[in-house]
């Protein structure tokens, strides 16, 4: 699968928003169903999701639904009108505990097997963002094999935390490393919080490449301008991109010949460096650089 | 009426009664390149020698003037919908038992829904304007009032006047700030506007002048002089010219309109992929949605680049001042100022310079700005598959638009670039046909949607350009396609082609197409 650097988020009840969606060079987007939709709009905005997702081309995006809450009247009608539809990903916010995650598996599977879809087309984004969902992240993030990533949720988590969420961003430091940590642990990718001032970009540029050094696989956008800065912070420099580039020569040669072992530059490399640096090389694809003469 | 089909395949009158006799449009650079041809003259005038120009009022300039019935009257827009001269001279005129005027204003300003009255009580019969919107629109477009209605473009104006085929008996012209003897700027005043262009070509040509000022300075007016005394005849003095809050609006930002944006983006991607940003590079860009957005990318570049530019031109919106002020551009020629930070530039800054509109875009002069212009960025109404552009009337066919210096920059211009949403309100953009010519597609380089990056064939270089920058390029019939899948196709408006509610001159004065009423 390509590398998912953005992911947009587009609320539910937006037909103008989403018709557009393809075009603003996101990776992934996010219908929402959840907190960009009013309590008397759930209804419709879920119907016209639905709409969109069976009727509407979104070309190459990765489409992904936040659902409502499981602890919302909306959570399982939410389920019952999308899963049909098949999108990438169901992202379930507030996840506390495996139970969650657990829970919303059976019925999404269910829903999957009453539609004729193969079972774990739908996976799930585990919405990290309360204290003690942090605590179990990494349970979360194991939980089931329909689990495809991490969410951190930074507004809700600070106000569970009773902290103010700042630009610099200190008190999401922990969870940050937190997330990442049990998401790299359990395999499965991890995307941090949005910037919530549009007008800042120099803030989001600073943030993102925060997280791209913390291990972040993606992050959220909250308006179609945002997603340039992202992806510019994911963006491999030069050297580390010669250096990928040596590195997977090097383990193709490696592989050819049925040597076990893989040096670059002198050094012996081990499978997580090969890994890295393929996932490099697949960002670097998507930033146009030519491999020839690396 | 006798018609002739245009090389566009658009059929137009070779006579309009009461205007005279017009040729199809051919190609755009047609009548270029020939002798010189005879101009209008200049009004020449023998007044006896006075300190003092100021009468009692309207009515009494109007009969100093000489104006009688059938003649052609004229105003400026530069006090755009904040101006309320037009509407107060037509008043009096109509109380004075006027009719059969010709009404030949430089544009007429969204907000005079009145001048439909004035052509219902037949005070006007003949109209010349760039454009037509609102109410007057909605009653031209039905066809209901049979009088002779010419567009032209802000540099075909400037030429009908400076060869005659616009005679102005009498121009009426607002003046924000103005002496006892005629001295008249824009710049300053309660109701300053900034540049007076186009009010300055009408100075020049037109039998009588009459300013009208809220406004008498102290004579002579300092330190700038828009038109000058020697054209002017009467001055007359009122409370006001109108509603300062709308001559001069807050200047218009950036866009944040996700669709407009990413336009804007693709359309300076493509101008940077064209090479034509270089330094002393010159340009011309709109003052709203994507077209200002432009300006946004543009300026990051060329501070990241050191790139200052030679002029950039217009339509002068807050942000091209700006730019100037950063020295991005050594100049700015300005013919029309869009917003007050322009009047402030105006005043303080000598590398702002005005322009009448014959400077502007009048192709039959010794040389027009447009004509040096690299890049201008355009919006549209509708485009079609050939590439030509409406900006004058709306999917429905009824006029709700201008012609201003569209055709004029998109001719004069080395790389003009048209920037549309694919669709609106779920109407698509691109059509086979447009509903009316007002820009020939030879004329246009690029079509920038959010959906893709249309090169006129004609340019294969600019599409060599594109696809080697990676942009989004796309096939024009494609796209339209595409967006048809999302919207569906039009029922198209039917007409009455018995009717004839416009005629559409090119620059040149050659006709470009016909607007016709709605059945």
């Amino acid at each position: 699968m390509k590398p998912c650097r953005s992911m947009l988020y587009i609320p539910g009840d937006s037909p103008g928003m989403i018709q557009h969606a393809p075009v603003f060079g996101a990776d992934s987007i996010l219908l929402d169903l959840e907190d960009a939709v009013a309590l008397t709009e759930k209804d419709a905005a879920r119907k016209m999701v639905a709409c969109y997702l069976k009727y509407y081309d979104f070309k190459n995006l990765i489409v992904t639904v936040r659902v409502n809450g499981a602890d919302t009247e909306f959570f399982d009608d939410d389920l019952k009108e999308i899963i049909p539809c098949a999108p990438a990903a169901i992202r379930i916010p507030k996840c506390n505990g495996p139970q969650d995650v657990l829970a919303a598996d059976r019925k999404i599977e269910a829903l999957e097997k009453e539609n004729s879809i193969p079972v774990g087309t739908v996976r799930i984004h585990a919405m990290i963002e309360t204290a003690v969902g942090l605590e179990n992240a990494y349970l979360i993030a194991s939980a089931c094999p329909r689990v495809q990533a991490l969410t951190l949720g930074g507004q809700d988590l600070t106000a569970d935390m009773g902290v103010q969420k700042t630009k610099e961003g200190w008190e999401l430091f922990y969870a940050r490393s937190r997330v990442v940590v049990a998401a790299r642990a359990a395999g499965v990718d991890v995307y941090d919080t949005v910037w919530a001032d549009i007008s800042d970009k120099e803030g989001l540029l600073k943030e993102s490449k925060l997280i791209v050094n913390l291990g972040f696989t993606g992050k959220a956008a909250i308006h179609p301008d945002q997603i340039e800065t992202i992806h510019q912070a994911f963006m491999p420099n030069e050297k580390e991109f010669r250096k990928a580039a040596r590195v997977m020569e090097a383990a193709e040669n490696a592989k050819k010949e049925g040597k076990g072992v893989i040096s670059v530059d002198g050094k012996m490399v081990d499978a997580p460096v090969v890994a890295r640096a393929r996932h490099l090389l697949e960002l670097a694809d998507l930033y146009g650089f030519e491999r020839s003469g690396s | 009426m006798d018609m002739s089909v245009n090389s566009l395949g658009r059929s137009v009158p070779m006579y309009l009664p009461g205007v005279g006799h017009f040729s199809p449009y051919t190609s755009p650079f047609a009548m270029l390149g020939k002798p010189a041809a005879s101009a209008a003259p200049m009004q020449l005038r023998r007044p006896m020698p006075a300190r003092s120009k100021v009468v009692a009022d309207i009515e009494k300039a109007v009969e100093l003037s000489g104006l009688k019935d059938g003649m052609t009257i004229s105003f400026h827009h530069h006090l755009r919908n904040g101006d309320a001269v037009i509407p107060m001279v037509l008043g009096v005129l109509q109380k004075m038992g006027f009719k059969n005027l010709t009404f030949a204003p430089s544009s007429i300003p969204d907000a005079h829904d009145c001048i439909a009255d004035y052509i219902r009580s037949g005070l006007i019969t003949r109209l010349y304007t760039s454009g037509v919107r609102g109410e007057l629109g909605k009653l031209l477009s039905a066809g209901e009032i049979n009088i002779p209605v010419v567009i032209r473009s802000h540099g075909g104006r400037a030429r009908a006047i400076e060869e005659g085929s616009i005679s102005i008996d009498v121009a009426f012209l607002a003046a924000p700030a103005c002496d006892c003897l005629g001295n008249i700027t824009g710049h300053t005043g309660p109701s300053a506007c900034g540049s007076l262009g186009y009010a300055i070509t009408d100075s020049k040509y037109a039998r009588y002048v009459v300013a009208i000022t809220d406004n008498l300075v102290e004579y002579p007016l300092h330190p700038k002089i828009s038109i000058p005394q020697h054209f002017v005849d009467s001055v007359v003095c009122i409370d006001s010219l109108g509603d300062p809050k709308k001559i001069a609006t807050g200047a218009a930002r950036i866009t944040r309109n996700p669709v407009d944006l990413r336009i804007a983006k693709d359309s300076f991607r493509l101008m940077k992929a064209s090479g034509i940003v270089e330094p002393g590079f010159s340009f011309q860009m709109g003052v709203g949605g994507a077209s200002l957005a432009v300006a946004k990318y543009l300026e990051e570049y060329m501070k990241e680049k050191g790139i200052c530019g030679s002029f950039g031109l217009g339509g002068v919106g807050g942000y091209m001042a700006s730019m100037l002020e950063e020295g991005l551009f050594s100049t700015v020629f300005d013919v029309q100022s869009f917003d007050s930070a322009v009047t402030k530039s105006m005043t303080e800054n000598p590398n702002h310079i005005e322009i009448d509109a014959s400077w502007y875009a009048n192709p039959f002069n010794a040389g027009c700005l447009v004509h040096n212009l690299d890049c201008v960025i355009l919006a549209a109404l509708e485009v079609d598959t050939d590439f030509n552009v409406n900006v004058l009337t709306g999917n429905d066919g009824v006029l709700r638009g201008a012609s201003g210096g569209h055709q004029d920059t998109a001719a004069g211009a080395k790389l003009s670039i048209v920037v549309a949403p694919s669709f609106r309100g779920g109407v698509p953009s691109i059509k086979d046909k447009v509903t009316t010519v007002t820009t020939p597609g030879e004329t246009v380089d690029a079509i920038v949607t959010e959906r893709g990056i249309c090169i006129n064939p004609a340019r294969e270089d600019l599409l060599a350009s594109a696809l080697k920058a990676g942009l989004p390029v796309a096939d024009i019939t494609e796209l339209k396609k595409e967006v048809e899948k999302l919207t569906g196709i039009p029922h198209p408006a039917e007409y009455d082609y018995d009717k004839v509610v416009a005629v559409v001159e090119y620059r040149d004065g050659t006709l470009i197409d016909t607007v016709y009423g709605r059945k």
